[in-house]
């Protein structure tokens, strides 16, 4: 129980810290450096609780593709991040005071709240004991069954922002000659050479 | 030092108020702005699996994984339409973002 708590403070502590540092870095390089460690803490948040197979899946995802994407945009495009970072000063009163509000809010929800009695009568699909079924096929027992339109709906969302990503990025350059296949695949004999018959000492006219 | 649902929870309020705090401070630059985002998507994702957990209930991590889908294809989408952005206009700067004003 005293693990638990250490390894809770640790990664809840990484995590604000991390988020903290997001929001603050003057290089954006390193804010999403911070971004995989509040990500990477989190998972182990996630795995503290008991979520094994989304904590790793936090991992593969955002570590793996989203803030890989973020450095390769941050380090693809020539923008003058000085220039962007003037004037934070300026809206930090005003950020800090909703901020304040924002979380004295969230904390008192926190603090006050307590289940109601019919929740537990309405769990739909209880966790069955780790020892006997591990969270991954738990979690696969009801995505593929009861869930199968959410987890075909994840796919859709999925596929559609690859296509949307690829058209918004996509350009092709107009000046420029490219291969076309089918017209070399396309050329027979008959069209590619002629044959001529050259009388001796006059050439071609 | 039993570490409760509260305990989830807070840090996931925590992480909330700063990612709107960082949408406040960093009003200028829209990277910063979409991480910040992911930074609220993720303190919804501990909430969620905080509940699903303390509560017994498997479906708060199976709304869970479709959250972290849309986090991931959001993502994408907002750096594509960002670098799409860049190659017109030159310039990421959100004040500079009013071509719809007229």
């Amino acid at each position: 129980m005293i693990l638990q708590a250490i390894f809770f403070y640790l990664f809840g502590g990484i995590t604000v810290a991390s988020a903290a540092m997001v929001i603050t870095a003057r290089n954006p390089v390193h804010s999403v450096l911070f971004l995989i460690l509040a990500f990477i803490s989190a998972a182990g948040l996630f795995i503290l609780m008991g979520a094994e197979f989304l904590g790793l899946v936090l991992v593969f995802v955002y570590v793996g593709a989203v803030a890989l994407l973020f450095l390769s945009v941050v380090m693809m495009l020539d923008i003058d991040f000085t220039e962007l970072k003037r004037g934070v000063l300026s809206y930090l009163p005003i950020g800090a005071l909703i901020g304040a509000v924002l979380l004295v809010e969230l904390l008192v929800v926190v603090g006050g709240w307590a289940i109601g009695p019919d929740v537990t009568k309405a769990i739909t699909a209880p966790i069955p004991q780790p020892s006997e079924i591990h969270n991954t096929k738990a979690l696969g027992l009801v995505l593929y069954t009861q869930y199968i339109y959410f987890f075909q709906t994840a796919g859709v969302i999925l596929l559609v922002a690859m296509i949307g990503a690829i058209v918004l990025t996509l350009h092709h350059k107009q000046n420029i000659r490219r291969q076309n296949i089918a017209g070399q695949v396309a050329r027979s004999k008959s069209s590619a050479i002629e044959i001529v018959k050259v009388k001796s000492g006059q050439g071609l006219p | 030092m039993t570490i409760g649902l509260g305990h989830y929870l807070s840090v996931a309020a925590i992480v909330f108020t700063l990612a709107v705090l960082g949408i406040f401070l960093n009003r200028k630059n829209v990277i910063i702005i979409l991480m910040s985002i992911e930074l609220i998507l993720l303190s919804v994702n501990i909430n969620l699996v905080a509940f699903s957990t303390f509560l017994g209930d498997i479906v708060g991590q199976v709304y869970a994984l479709i959250v972290l889908t849309v986090a991931a294809a959001e993502a994408a989408i907002g750096l594509a339409i960002l670098v799409a952005y860049f190659r017109n206009r030159g310039s990421i700067a959100v004040e500079d973002i009013d071509l719809l004003k007229g």
